[in-house]
């Protein structure tokens, strides 16, 4: 089928791309631009793994076709760090031991990050609520949490979220 | 997980896409949110051979007041209509509802027209649309008709619509009277449908009995459906917990109940009286409040 051209920007990086229609976006996030940070972990949209910032809200890349992200400003994992310092959720999941095997990591820091967007100060109750669509088979979730709250007090404490 | 090869449009206007659904015929889908299309294609149980992207039409989204009622867009995702606070004044329901579909990233692209449209017997929508008694208005060819909820829902995974129609609006009327709602779910544990979902709205005059009422139950059956039993029960009743528990009793007479390995149907059909007495109490509760 005919390919289409898309335009999107990618950490702050404009991208003109020729794509199938049928590429997902997730396939077009790790295997044209090269940013595998953004997992895949299920084939049936459940898992979190591959979650985004599209426009400004959290997204399951696995669920959206490329095509349909012509035009959009995307974050992903990779668009975090500035300047070789860690963001703060980042330096949350390591302060934290917020992950085991870091299958999972980069999608529940995505997650976390549309949360602290919104919400700079969530309860425990709103960051489990905020990861409802993230599943992780090794950690118990426990220390997550404790990051994202880390990440939390940090940002309130002089940082803000977005990443630009 | 990569779906079959498609043709893909982005028209900008509902008469751009009913063209193009035409011209291409039943091979052709349409995708809104893609949150329930998009996983049956990564799995090659659906295959289109053309999808006509909704996304791109301006006129599909948002909130606006409609003769004394509000009218929802079909392109309204989830998390627009839990979130708005015109809704939310008149309305509650949707916004206790809304929060409880999926989780934040489903909330985020799904939409409420295609949550209808696909008519999933474990959608959410569609219990909050009977007992809205919404109407559903559609473009087609030929220009436009309403239906109302209470004949959209035609059996599992189907609705009233036909292959060259777009759910244009969802239009909720406005209801006289102290009108209490609510919206009580028991949540599949992995994949956050409802097992058994029950909206219910209540009308009630200063004596504190129940002028009208609707409950609609989603979940338990394989298509959402209005649970008159229960309503005929609780008309002109005082809205206390005997009459409530005697009417919610009735909950899923007349009703074909599904079975899966997570909840057999005797387990559903349970289910769907407790949700339904639970429901009640809560909208009373709120119309009384
Ligand atoms: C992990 C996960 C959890 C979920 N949990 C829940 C849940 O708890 N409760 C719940 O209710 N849902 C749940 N869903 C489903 C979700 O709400 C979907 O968004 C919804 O069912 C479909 O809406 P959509 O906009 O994504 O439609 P799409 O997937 O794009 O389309 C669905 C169908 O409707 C048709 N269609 C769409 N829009 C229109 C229109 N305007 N006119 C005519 N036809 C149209 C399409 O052609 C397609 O056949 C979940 C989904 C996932 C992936
Ligand atoms: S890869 Fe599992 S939700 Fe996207
Ligand atoms: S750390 Fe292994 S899946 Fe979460």
């Amino acid at each position: 089928m005919a390919k289409q051209e898309i335009r999107v920007t990618v950490n702050g990086r404009e991208h003109r791309s020729e794509v199938e229609p049928r590429l997902l976006l997730v396939h077009y996030l790790r295997d044209v631009l090269g940013l595998t940070g953004t997992h895949i972990g299920c084939d049936t949209s459940q898992c979190g793994a591959c979650t985004i910032i599209m426009d400004g809200q959290s997204v399951k890349s696995c669920t959206v076709f490329a095509v349909q992200a012509d035009g959009s400003q995307i974050t992903t994992i990779e668009g975090l760090a500035k300047d070789g310092q860690l963001h703060p959720l980042q330096e949350g999941f390591w302060e934290e031991h917020g992950l085991q095997c870091g299958f999972c990591t980069p999608g529940m820091i995505m997650s976390a990050y549309d949360l602290l967007q919104r919400n700079p100060d969530p309860t425990e109750a709103e960051i489990r609520e905020a990861l409802e669509g993230n599943l992780c088979r090794c950690t118990g979730y426990q220390n997550i949490v404790k990051a994202i709250q880390y990440a939390a007090s940090r940002v309130r404490e002089h940082e803000p979220v977005a990443a630009s | 997980m990569i779906p079959a090869e498609f043709d893909y449009y982005a028209p900008t206007s509902v008469q751009e896409a009913i063209g193009l659904l035409q011209e291409k015929g039943p091979e052709a889908k349409l995708l809104a949110g893609g949150h329930s299309l998009v996983p049956l294609m990564k799995l090659r149980l659906a295959a289109p051979s053309v999808l006509i992207d909704l996304n791109r039409i301006a006129e599909l989204r948002g909130i606006r007041s409609s003769d004394g009622g509000v009218a929802i867009g079909a392109m309204t995702t989830h998390s627009e209509v839990e979130s708005s606070p015109e809704l939310a004044d008149r309305w509650p329901i949707f916004h206790v509802a809304g929060a409880m579909i999926g989780d934040p990233m489903v909330r985020h692209r799904g939409t409420i027209g295609g949550s209808l449209a696909h008519a999933d017997p474990a959608g959410d929508w569609p219990a909050v649309a009977l007992a809205l008694d919404a109407r559903m208005h559609i473009a087609g060819p030929n220009g436009e008709r309403v239906v109302p909820a209470g004949e959209f829902f035609v059996d599992m995974l189907t609705s009233a619509l036909e292959p060259d129609e777009v759910l244009t609006e969802i239009e909720i009327p406005a209801l006289e009277g102290r009108v209490g709602m609510a919206y009580e779910k028991f949540r599949h544990p992995a994949s956050g449908y409802a097992v058994v979902g029950v909206a219910a709205v209540v009308v009630t005059d200063g004596s504190g009995s129940c002028q009208d009422c609707r409950v609609a139950i989603t979940g338990a059956g394989p298509k959402a459906t209005r649970a008159t039993g229960v309503e005929e029960a609780l008309k002109g009743r005082p809205l206390d917990e005997q009459s409530i528990s005697a009417a919610a009793e009735r909950a899923g007479e007349g009703m074909a109940f599904l079975g899966d390995i997570y909840a057999s149907e005797e387990y559903r059909e349970h289910l769907t009286k407790v949700y339904t007495k639970r429901a009640l109490l809560a909208a009373a509760r709120s119309a009384q409040g």
